[in-house]
């Protein structure tokens, strides 16, 4: 069973319903002893970075987060989830993530021909081929975001190109992140879930 | 890069999909999850469901049709018809769509745009107008209640007040084109283009292969939305985006 940390994101009944689908069960939960408890934590997240952090520490979920990384339980944040696991953004201001994976969030930079935020489907381009998600090198995958993440390239497993290069799916040990919305991103996305699971949650 | 997108639309009546679609190959032509799913086989970058139900006792379908879809196709779901306030978009969003699509309710209440956008985020606010040249004036009018009413308002200037208050994206249709087959309005998504940084979604007048091509080099859209030709099979998804990929459109 995975567990999704429940602090109010606008995408959680769509992560679960793509588990749902794949079979595995979740638990939606602020509860800092089942988190703990959890072999695999999903950490969700739509909108801005500010409010979502306040969020998880006015729960103390931030530190009950860093504990359960640090005895080794997988976790993966998705879109905002993802960014939150930096070690800071200047959206709206520069505010402190969790920092777990060492980088920064910063805008897209504004270019001709590209709109913010990125909406649609981009192709990833692989950074690291021993990745259990290695597959998903040239497959399309669904982004919305006006930030990105800026991290050194030994945390990046795959990327995609818009205004600037842009990291899509992050590791730093057992703390991986994907920018784009697998729940929202077809089958591909789906498989990517399941790969999680499978892969990493069960290995 | 970033692919362009194409979008099938379907107009959903009491939690049916009651015309337009015809795959042989489906049990249930009516049921809107079993024609997602077919849709997100061949390759449907987005869904547009419209809800055309006429009374808003029967609205409450629509919520059940974006649930039940959005458990078997994972894409992104885009919902309008008769939203007229930020609680139903809440409903709509929770129930798993992921964008909201406004039209009359915009026009009548501007207000709305902004209030869906600050409490949504402006990606999940779409506006959709849809348009009529005025023959005299030729002037970009826009036109709610489904095509009905004229608004007298100066299209192009809708759509910047529209995304200056918060929309995320346009979905342009028209009403010209609407129906004719003839190809989309490319002259009308230029302009929109020199004015708006938003996406924009061209829909209306699809009727060849050609015609997508022409709307994404010429009308520098970043999305196609098509009914019919999708519906009864004329135009196949894989065949309109082998034929993006050969003119060089980038296509998933």
């Amino acid at each position: 069973m995975l567990t999704i940390i429940d602090y109010d994101a606008g995408n959680t009944y769509n992560v679960q319903k793509a588990f749902d689908f794949l079979g595995v069960k979740t638990e939606l939960t602020a509860d800092p002893e089942k988190i703990l408890a959890s072999h695999g934590l999903i950490l969700p997240g739509v909108g801005a970075f500010a409010p979502a952090m306040q969020t998880l520490q006015a729960r103390g979920l931030d530190s009950v987060i860093k504990q359960a990384v640090a005895k080794g339980t997988p976790l993966l944040g998705i879109c905002l989830g993802m960014q939150l696991l930096f070690e800071s953004s200047s959206e709206y201001g520069q505010h402190a993530g969790l920092a777990l994976i060492p980088g920064k969030v910063i805008a897209l930079p504004a270019k001709k021909g590209f709109k913010i935020p990125q909406m649609g489907w981009n192709q990833h381009e692989l950074r690291q081929s021993d990745s259990v998600f290695a597959y998903v090198a040239q497959e399309y995958t669904y982004f919305v975001h006006s930030f990105y993440a800026q991290c050194p390239n030994e945390y990046l497993v795959s990327q995609v190109e818009y205004s600037a290069p842009v990291p899509a799916i992050v590791r730093n040990k057992n703390v991986y992140g994907f920018q784009f919305h697998p729940e929202k991103s077809g089958q591909v996305g789906i498989k990517l879930l399941r790969t999680f699971v499978e892969e990493v949650v069960e290995a | 890069m970033l692919a362009k997108r194409i979008i099938p639309c379907l107009d959903v009546d009491d939690g049916r999909v009651k015309k337009g679609v015809n795959f042989v190959n489906l049990v249930d032509v009516g049921d809107p999850a079993v024609i997602a799913a077919e849709y997100e086989r061949q390759g449907a970058d987005e869904l547009v469901f419209l809800d055309i139900t006429a009374t808003n006792q029967k609205r409450e379908t629509m919520k059940a049709v974006v649930e039940r879809v959005s458990r078997q196709v994972f894409m992104p779901l885009t919902v309008g018809g008769g939203i007229t306030s930020v609680a139903q978009m809440q409903e709509l969003l929770k129930a798993g769509a992921d964008k909201i699509s406004l039209n009359t309710a915009a026009v009548v209440n501007p207000k709305l745009i902004t209030q869906g956008a600050e409490k949504f985020g402006r990606q999940c606010i779409v506006v959709a107008i849809d348009v009529k040249m005025d023959p005299t004036t030729k002037q970009y009018q826009v036109f709610t209640a489904g095509g009905k009413h004229n608004t007298g308002l100066d299209a192009l200037k809708w759509a910047e007040q529209a995304v200056a208050l918060g929309a995320g994206e346009l979905l342009v249709t028209s009403m010209d084109k609407d129906g004719t087959k003839s190809g989309f309005d490319t002259d009308l998504y230029r302009k929109l283009n020199e004015r708006i940084d938003v996406p924009i979604i061209a829909s209306g007048g699809a009727g060849s292969l050609a015609d997508f091509t022409t709307v994404f080099t010429a009308g520098k859209v970043d999305a196609a939305l098509a009914a019919s030709v999708f519906h009864y099979g004329e135009l196949s998804i894989p065949a309109v985006k082998q034929t993006l990929h050969t003119a060089g459109v980038n296509v998933r």
